[in-house]
């Protein structure tokens, strides 16, 4: 995996923490996009999803991305989370040009740096809420049985569904779903979490148990979270908010609630 | 890998119901072709084993042209006295030799001294002749079984036994064409009563050789066949390709062989029939093939559709597209080894089941055949690895279209 100008992708987090520091002088922001813009071809009529995005978003932020249907939301995720590639700019997050991965070196990329929560929770239905967490340090990135078992047990502890823990995605409600999908999404200790709209199916007092859930997973384990939301109460809990309009991401707002 | 089999194990439990569909036509497949393999190949071989145990030897030698002639038993065609000499010194060499016998084979006209019907005679060693083909003498229903044949005696098959009402012990004579055109006729007391069977000489009479020679008035030794026991009867090509390099020095004036060699295949009609058993078994394998293909493929296909949104949350994560295949094909794998598994339990039982029934049935002139079907370990082995190579195949189209799904569009799906 490889940066635009050569040098190995993963260079940063490679780094001893000492120079990562250095680097750190060099490369403050964990996702950087200048000038992004997504087009898809429907048909004969080309659509621009994205255009000129230009935001960053330094390491531990709780980000939010808000905007009405068909905005560019979930694009704009999509592209973060190195599912797509953007068609012109330059989008990097941690430190990689996402352009630049195909479609191996962007799953390996995705497993290392990158967790999801989904609108729909999208748990494993034959897997058990434990082993579910357990699906991306076994599935993804092998980890001997011990090690993933403490793990997930910190994770159930973490996100409060231990007693849930043997239970299957069809015997849990729908916040306990997406706590599971929380603490799988953390498993890997993801430098970025993304989240498409995680609270859409869920009842508000859910909805902001879910999110208060995930910005203290963000304060116990660092990990930044960008999440999409069109929910007004909800884009309140975020530190930052990016504005989407057709398209165009608007300039970074500082969250009233946080100052 | 086993992480890989755990999940696959679950998603078919999931989906039960087509799990249970899937694996019971697997399983049919899988009971009709050994049910048939071990049936028609029990068939065949009891078929086989008595041709060859009892009547033709696994292999015969004659003089060139002979066979083509065989219905006239021809007695200017015989091999002469050194020839056969030769012939036996060669055999008595060869290590995958058992045993062989030589023969005169000949025509005559039996008398009860009421009746007078013809019949074929071959003229034996009895001791050779019972080491080639050990179960002629099971083959004796009525009168004495030892020697084979005494001198001055004759076996006689069931049919003429019937006909002239002839049993043993009864005084008869016998009345043969010699080589030089002239007759000559003897007594001798019938010894037993041969069983019929199919097939070429199933209906012969049997002599000693000596006896065979002063009714024929032979003085040289000659004879009209060689008969061959092979130590390994599945090594007969490999043996009919060595003897006939071996004999092949054996010339006429022009430098031309002059002994042909023939299998059992090619001188019994048998062996058209087990060349039908071996096509339709092979038809058999190959509608095995055909279910377990069209079924584990659409269930594959079916499984592959239902979980895209699956799949997309997988890929997400960042699984890497060798273990989404893996996954699916792991599961087509388990179907395959399930139905191959119940199908050979399933088929061991019923093939019990059948042993101990001792159905009879009938087989051209010979009636009360008893089936008893045994499966052979290779044909179990056969069964089950096609049936779990052929359903991994059946997963791999749509195991490689669930790995290369673009994440966003299957995420997208409803």
């Amino acid at each position: 995996m490889r940066c635009a100008d050569g040098s190995k992708a993963t260079r940063f987090w490679n780094l001893k923490v000492t120079d990562r520091l250095t680097h750190g002088r060099r490369m403050m922001s964990l996702v950087s996009a200048q000038s992004v813009n997504k087009v898809y071809r429907n048909g004969e009529v080309e659509v621009a999803a994205v255009k000129s995005a230009d935001f960053e978003i330094e390491p531990g932020s709780f980000v939010s991305f808000v905007g009405p249907s068909g905005s560019g939301k979930s694009t704009l995720l999509n592209l973060i989370g190195c599912l797509d590639r953007p068609t012109s700019g330059d989008l990097r997050v941690v430190d990689t040009d996402v352009a630049a991965l195909d479609r191996k070196t962007a799953a390996a990329f995705r497993a290392q740096h990158i967790g999801f929560i989904f609108q729909d929770f999208n748990l494993i239905p034959v897997l058990t809420a434990a082993e579910n967490v357990e699906y991306p340090l076994l599935m993804v990135q092998n980890w001997p049985v011990a090690r993933r078992r403490k793990r997930v047990g910190e994770m159930l502890e973490a996100v409060d569904i231990m007693a849930q823990a043997d239970k299957y995605p069809d015997q849990l409600s729908g916040g306990q779903k997406q706590r599971v999908a929380v603490a799988r999404a953390l498993a890997t200790r993801a430098k970025l979490i993304l989240a498409d709209e995680p609270t859409a199916n869920l009842d508000h007092t859910t909805a902001y148990r879910i999110i208060d859930l995930m910005k203290r997973m963000r304060d116990e384990f660092g990990s930044t979270f960008i999440f999409s939301t069109h929910d007004p109460k909800i884009m309140e809990a975020a530190e930052m908010i990016f504005t989407l309009e057709d398209g165009k991401v608007g300039p970074a707002e500082r969250s009233e609630s946080h100052g | 890998m086993g992480r890989v089999f755990k999940i696959a194990a679950r998603n078919l439990l999931r989906y039960r119901r087509r799990t249970l569909l899937t694996t019971m036509l697997i399983t049919i497949g899988v009971v009709a072709m050994l049910l048939f393999v071990s049936a028609s190949g029990s068939f065949k071989a009891m078929m086989v084993g008595q041709i060859t145990d009892s009547m033709l030897g696994h292999l015969q030698i004659h003089k060139k042209g002979y066979v083509s002639s065989i219905d006239s038993l021809p007695l200017t065609m015989n091999m002469k006295g050194d020839v056969a000499r030769k012939i036996e010194d060669t055999l008595d060499k060869r290590d995958n030799v058992e045993a062989w016998s030589p023969r005169i084979k000949l025509g005559a006209m039996f008398s009860n001294y009421a009746e007078t019907t013809s019949i074929r005679i071959n003229g034996v060693d009895p001791e050779r002749e019972v080491a080639t083909c050990p179960d002629l003498r099971d083959r004796i229903i009525a009168g004495e079984t030892e020697p084979l044949v005494e001198r001055g005696k004759i076996l006689i098959p069931e049919l003429i036994a019937k006909g002239l009402k002839v049993e043993p012990g009864a005084a008869v004579v016998l009345v043969a064409t010699n080589k030089d055109g002239s007759v000559n006729g003897i007594n001798f007391v019938v010894q037993g009563v041969l069983e019929g069977i199919s097939g070429p000489g199933g209906r012969d009479g049997y002599m000693h050789i000596d006896d065979a020679r002063e009714l024929l008035r032979m003085e040289d030794k000659e004879i009209s066949e060689i008969v061959v026991r092979l130590k390994d009867p599945k090594k007969l090509e490999q043996a009919l390709a060595d003897f006939e390099a071996t004999l092949s020095s054996l010339t006429n004036q022009e430098g031309k062989p002059i002994l042909e060699i023939h299998g059992w295949e090619k001188l019994s009609p048998f062996a058209a029939i087990a060349k039908m058993i071996d096509l339709m078994t092979l038809f058999i394998k190959i509608m095995l093939v055909s279910i377990v293909l069209i079924s584990v493929m659409n269930v594959m296909i079916m499984a592959v559709y239902e979980r895209i949104r699956e799949i997309g949350t997988i890929a997400a994560m960042g699984t890497q597209p060798g273990s989404i295949l893996q996954l699916f094909i792991a599961e087509g794998l388990l179907l395959g080894l399930l139905g191959a598994a119940i199908g050979t339990l399933l088929s061991v039982l019923i093939i019990q089941v059948l042993q101990k029934a001792e159905l009879t049935f009938s087989f051209g002139r010979q009636t009360g055949l008893v089936l008893y079907p045994v499966v052979q370990p290779a044909d179990v082995i056969l069964a089950s690895v096609m049936v779990v190579v052929v359903a991994v195949l059946a997963s791999l189209q749509p195991a490689w279209k669930a790995s290369r799904m673009d994440p966003i569009d299957a995420l997208r799906h409803v």
